[in-house]
């Protein structure tokens, strides 16, 4: 391709957008289902088929560990295996800004098949629009997803019972402080960047150790708090943690701690908390100790009949508060 | 549980027990006032209350600047704003607290271009790379945070910008707590002293308390340990009728606090008769950038004319913030006031005392009560 | 009212220094604590440096600690 940025052209549906298929698109995300071109993919489920969709708009687009490209796979692959399914197929909507480098694109591209492969999921089907400059900020990228759940299993907040454990896969709020970092003039070490990574195999792993999991979740946006209260709400239980069991690296403390932030509310890419019956607990960890997502995995908390659709969390005194529903988006402070 | 949590629990539950002993004598409860809002969020967080016994009860002070900045800036800061060729700047807190009619975040949504800052020096890179537009930061904050606008404008000063302001309503400790104790409608027994406003100040700056007013009071940090150990030290006092100003936060707390930083606010301010939401005017209780630094006061520079406010509510931010009432005691906590619709500052702001009892169970909260 | 974190002086540069707390690196302004030194610990509120840390707050609460156990009063 001659140029180096988008153009209105590129999604006139003409030449250039043929283009941008041919020699940008499909050499990197090809695969015997998209090659085709067709209007839509057609492929084969087996059974019980879960399906969702999600859009991709964050800032930076590139970041330590990840890119919006990473992050528009791996969060519809999470989707789809926190109700217990294996991801198969994808769709990907490119909604690109005039004048976005063609370059950046491609290295956008190049994330999204590097993390389909890690996923084991196939980019099935896609398009692209472009909008005049100002219309939108660079690129969005919408994914729909498509898996087959795993036989046997039922993952839904109604399972859940006072009694039971809550785990935690790992650090809390590598993501959120990577990004945040990134926005603030702070300089992490080598060593934290976001966990953008797919869950898929994980959650495998631990429905292998325990079919009845009562329910996966994965902590993006707003946080643990936020989907604790979501499952507390839902299924009429209390949750109450234990502030010194939840891992967190230092350096995601620092950022807290010069933000202002609350790491409870910080965004994950690649955990997930569940809740499961106490005899269920021991063997979950281990599978889940024995894979590369998991290894840090913890019991962090239970669920209570009292305190009925709570979080509370028993801090570091001994003294216990209640741990709030999340509001709006996370701003630094200096009160 | 990690050996380190459970000395820190026991060192704790020890710390409350003494503090129990000490005030027992007495026969009544005792009050004391934290004065700043970030102990009062800590001792929220930390699920201090319910730690404590009935015998020690923590009022809430006027210390969050966003819930005791006026209607009347906020209504100030969103003209500005409104302006073509301004960019503001502000610390995260002030987003959402609402003006008379409207709030910054629902200016910004309304084409405003309103950006975050986490320290005052990050506007002027933007000033430097918006020449034709006028970079307007929003100067609150107290003691601790006033330093540090007028830094950088002394910082604007020597790079030659012609384009950042400030528009400032920082404000004093002292003398809200002065009018505070001139009627004690709070009833208060003593000070939890805000740590970081005497790192500049000095805690010397709090002798006033013993010695015109026979108010205890300990200067102290924001771990919960620290705060109850200021607890202690107040209950000790207390017990033994006895007055001064104590300094459990010696770590940065001096005497004469950091002389460089009041050198700088004695530069670039001038104190000036200040309204405190809930509070009313307090004479010299807040800074106005001086006649030597005018130009960088947009207020001055180009004055921007709000009309009166006149929001009539059931509110009482204001009781609240003297600590004359709780936030239970306001009809609109919880109905009309909750966080994601709140009508008074107090319930906007995360260290806002309102806010803190809603977030982390008001009072004293018992898990599955 | 004002979050302010400890944290180490890594290197200075006019008045500018980068600090660092838990790993985690930021400048910090040293226009109202000129007189610091690489490795001291200061106290850093809104991108400022406020503060020399010196001492340490655990060691006072263990002191508090010896005197509430019968110990002399070591902490001022």
């Amino acid at each position: 391709m001659d140029n180096d940025k988008i153009t209105l052209a590129h999604g006139a549906g003409g030449r250039l957008s043929q283009q941008l298929v041919s020699d940008v698109i499909v050499p990197i995300l090809g695969n015997p289902v998209l090659n085709g071109l067709h209007d839509g993919a057609a492929v084969r489920m087996e059974g019980h088929v879960a399906f969702t969709t999600d859009s991709y708009v964050v800032q930076p687009r590139f970041f330590p560990g990840g890119s919006i490209g990473r992050l528009s796979v791996c969060g519809t692959v999470n989707d789809l295996a926190m109700t217990g399914a294996v991801a198969k197929y994808l769709s990907m909507g490119l909604i690109l800004e005039e004048g976005f480098p063609l370059e950046e694109l491609r290295r956008i591209l190049q994330d999204m098949r590097q993390a389909a492969d890690e996923a084991g999921v196939v980019i099935a089907t896609g398009d692209t629009k472009v909008v005049g400059r100002g219309a939108a900020d660079g690129v969005y990228i919408n994914t729909a997803g498509i898996g087959d759940i795993i036989p046997g299993t039922n993952i839904s907040p109604k399972n859940i019972r006072p009694g039971m454990n809550v785990i935690l896969s790992g650090f809390i709020g590598d993501h959120a402080a990577t990004v945040m970092a990134a926005r603030h003039g702070i300089t992490l070490p080598p060593d934290i960047q976001s966990d953008c990574a797919p869950l898929a195999g994980l959650v495998q792993v631990m429905l292998q150790a325990a079919p009845h999991i009562a329910v996966l979740r994965d902590p993006t946006r707003g946080g643990i708090a936020a989907v604790l209260n979501e499952l507390a709400e839902q299924s009429g239980t209390g949750v109450l943690l234990e502030e010194s069991a939840i891992p967190i690296r230092p350096a995601v403390q620092g950022v807290c701690d010069l933000l202002g932030f609350d790491p409870l509310y910080l965004a994950n890419e690649g955990k997930l908390v569940a809740f499961l019956a106490p005899e269920d607990t021991e063997p979950v960890l281990q599978a889940m100790h024995a894979h590369p997502l998991g290894k840090e995995a913890a019991v962090i908390g239970h669920t209570t009949a009292e305190a009925a659709g709570q979080v509370g969390i028993r801090t570091s005194l001994g003294g216990i508060r209640v741990v709030d529903v999340p509001l709006g988006g996370l701003v630094p402070r200096i009160c | 549980m990690a050996d380190k949590t459970k000395v820190q629990r026991e060192l704790a539950a020890q710390l409350i027990a003494e503090t129990e002993r000490l005030v027992a004598p007495l026969g009544r409860p005792v009050r004391f006032m934290e004065v700043c809002g970030t102990h009062t969020v800590s001792i929220f967080r930390a699920g201090l209350r319910q730690l404590l016994p009935d015998t020690v009860e923590l009022v809430s002070g006027p210390g969050c600047p966003v819930c005791v900045t006026p209607d009347r800036y906020m209504d100030q800061a969103i003209a500005y704003a409104g302006e073509p060729d301004v960019i503001l700047t502000t610390f995260g807190d002030m987003l959402k607290v609402p003006g008379s009619v409207s709030s910054l975040n629902e200016a910004r949504a309304g084409g405003a271009d309103v950006r975050v800052v986490y320290s005052p020096l990050d506007s002027l890179p933007i000033a430097m790379a918006n020449p034709d537009k006028k970079v307007i930061f929003l100067a609150v904050g107290f003691e601790t945070t006033a330093p540090t606008a007028a830094a950088t404008v002394l910082a604007a000063e020597q790079q030659g910008l012609t384009n950042f302001y400030v528009l400032s309503a920082q404000k004093l400790v002292p003398p809200a707590l002065r009018l505070l104790l001139a009627d004690n409608e709070a009833r208060v027994d003593g000070f939890i002293l805000p740590g970081h406003v005497a790192v500049v100040t000095g805690a010397d700056a709090f002798a006033f308390l013993p010695r015109e007013y026979h108010m205890p009071g300990v200067v102290t940090g924001f771990e919960p340990m620290e705060i109850l150990r200021s607890i202690y030290r107040l209950a000790q006092q207390t017990a033994a009728g006895e007055a001064r100003v104590e300094n459990e936060y010696g770590s940065v707390v001096r005497p004469e606090g950091n002389p460089a930083a009041r050198r700088l606010l004695a530069r670039v301010y001038q104190p000036v008769d200040a309204e405190w939401r809930g509070l009313g005017v307090i004479p010299a209780s807040g800074l106005m950038v001086n006649e030597a630094y005018q130009r960088f006061d947009i207020a001055a520079v180009q004055p921007v004319k709000v009309l009166p406010a006149a929001k009539k509510t059931a509110c009482r931010c204001g009781e609240v913030l003297r600590g004359s009432i709780n936030p239970r005691e306001c009809p609109l906590f919880g109905k009309g006031c909750v966080p994601e619709h709140a009508v008074g500052p107090c319930m906007v702001s995360v260290e806002g005392v309102c806010a803190a009892w809603y977030k982390y169970g008001g009072g004293r909260f018992h898990y599955g009560q | 009212m004002c979050l302010a974190v400890p944290a180490k002086v890594m290197e200075i540069e006019g008045s500018l220094a980068t600090v660092e707390i838990r790993g985690v690196q930021r400048k910090a302004s040293l226009m109202l604590l000129p007189e610091v030194s690489v490795g001291d610990y200061v106290l850093v509120h809104a991108g400022f440096a406020m503060q020399i840390v010196t001492g340490d707050d655990a060691a006072e609460t263990e002191a508090l600690w010896r005197e509430m156990n019968g110990g002399p009063r070591t902490v001022e």
